[in-house]
């Protein structure tokens, strides 16, 4: 256990992570241009998409693929109702707050996810392809539990067809699923025709990747004063309990080693990118500091560090892999 | 030369708001308008930038307009039922135009 979360820490992934963060913390001025940044998380998006679906076309169609994604789009409703419970009892934040942190932990980071694929593929463990399609599921349920939770405290909450239509077809999503589709219609040979583009160097645009996000999480940092201690320890265990939540979902499906860290690193994550957007639509009353803090400044960092190692060596312990 | 009075709007929105805006300024018979990236400031929920914004639901945009005045109070209408909960500012200013048939 402690092997591999040193192994983690020293990885190039994580060590750029950690050198935005300080850069960031130390007010440098490095930066990844925006246009940039946008270009690889395109990227990054479509070879794990590709990836999946290759993957999926390969081993065939698992009879718990219908399975899978149900259990995550019950985790991402009934997660903020775990959240919101913890954060009542750990932190005097606002019920209104409190609800759209929820909101937050119930969704999904896909960095997090694709992180935590390899460092599933540089421990030699496989998943199952379809926890692509599991990450997209997973992703908008939560926001109807968030609204729900704000609607129960007079809270005025503002969700129209347009929102719902950017929530359920954003970008990330429609290019996420779009690649797990062309993967799995081409299969391999497809995957082997574009293998220089999107495999061999994968982790290398994931460094950068990660670089800028430890620059976005060390920015955020600065601004942490707006949490109080409660919060930020609540930014700490709740990724355990989601963890906990999604090894239980992982072990039930009978899913392989690789799929049940997936699952618990799915349920461990927070988003932001889709439901922070959501939330300022909804909830315009709502603090953007708190929510995108903790779930980036906080949250993440502790998942891509100590959070991944963690649930792997876990998920071996339980699935005997 | 000639020169003939117009209004011109200004509105800073969150960009997540930016196009429930423009459509509202077109229900408004507002069909000209401009967007203007905005690379950081600072207002009362402190100081903000531009960079690394990796949220959709952050950051802000201009949206600029120039209209004939007898457009401007259907237009606030319009507007202010978008922005009334979200953080924003409108400034309206008086301007001249060269060609009012294009307004």
């Amino acid at each position: 256990m402690l092997d591999l979360a040193a192994d983690n820490l020293l990885s190039p992934i994580v060590l750029s992570f950690v050198l935005g963060l300080f850069a960031a913390l130390a007010r440098s001025d490095l930066s990844v241009p925006e246009a940039v940044a946008k270009g690889i998380s395109l990227y990054l998006l479509f070879a794990i998409g590709f990836k999946g679906g290759a993957g999926v076309a390969a081993h065939g169609l698992d009879p718990r693929l219908a399975a899978t994604i149900l259990a995550g789009l019950v985790l991402s409703f009934a997660l903020p109702f775990a959240a919101f419970g913890l954060l009542r009892v750990l932190s005097g934040m606002s019920r209104i707050d409190a609800a759209a942190v929820a909101g937050h932990y119930g969704s999904i980071s896909i960095v997090t996810f694709v992180a935590a694929t390899t460092l599933l593929a540089n421990a030699g463990l496989t998943a199952e392809g379809y926890m692509v399609a599991v990450a997209a599921a997973m992703e908008a349920p939560a926001i109807l539990s968030a609204l729900w939770l704000l609607s129960r405290g007079d809270g005025n909450t503002k969700m129209d067809s347009d929102l719902w239509r950017e929530i359920l077809l954003n970008g990330s999503i429609v290019l996420l699923l779009g690649a797990f589709v062309i993967g799995m219609a081409t299969g391999q040979d497809g995957l082997d025709s574009i293998a220089a583009f999107i495999v061999s160097p994968f982790q290398g645009v994931l460094c950068i990747f990660l670089l800028d996000m430890g620059l976005i999480a060390g920015r955020g940092l600065r601004s942490a004063g707006v949490l109080d201690r409660g919060a930020v320890a609540f930014g700490l265990v709740m990724p355990l309990v989601g963890a906990l939540a999604g090894l239980g979902a992982g072990m039930l499906l009978g899913l392989s080693t690789g799929g049940v860290m997936l699952m618990m690193t799915l349920s461990a994550s927070a988003s932001y990118i889709a439901v922070p957007a959501a939330m300022r639509v909804a909830v315009p009353e709502a603090n953007p500091s708190i929510y995108l803090t903790l779930s980036l400044a906080v949250t993440f960092p502790f998942n891509l560090t100590l959070g991944l190692p963690l649930y792997l060596a876990v998920a071996r312990i339980m699935t005997g892999g | 030369m000639q020169t003939h009075k117009a209004k011109r709007v200004e509105i800073i929105i969150e960009r997540v708001m930016e196009r429930r805006l423009t459509e509202a300024m077109t229900r408004a018979d507002v069909t000209g308008w401009s967007v203007l990236p905005m690379l950081g400031g600072s207002g009362r929920s402190g100081e903000w930038s531009r960079e690394g914004q990796i949220s959709r639901g952050t950051g802000l945009v201009q949206v600029v307009c120039i209209i004939r005045p007898e457009k401007l109070d259907p237009l606030l209408d319009q507007v202010f039922s978008v922005v009334e909960r979200q953080i924003g500012v409108v400034s309206v200013c008086d301007c001249e135009i060269l060609r009012a048939e294009r307004f």
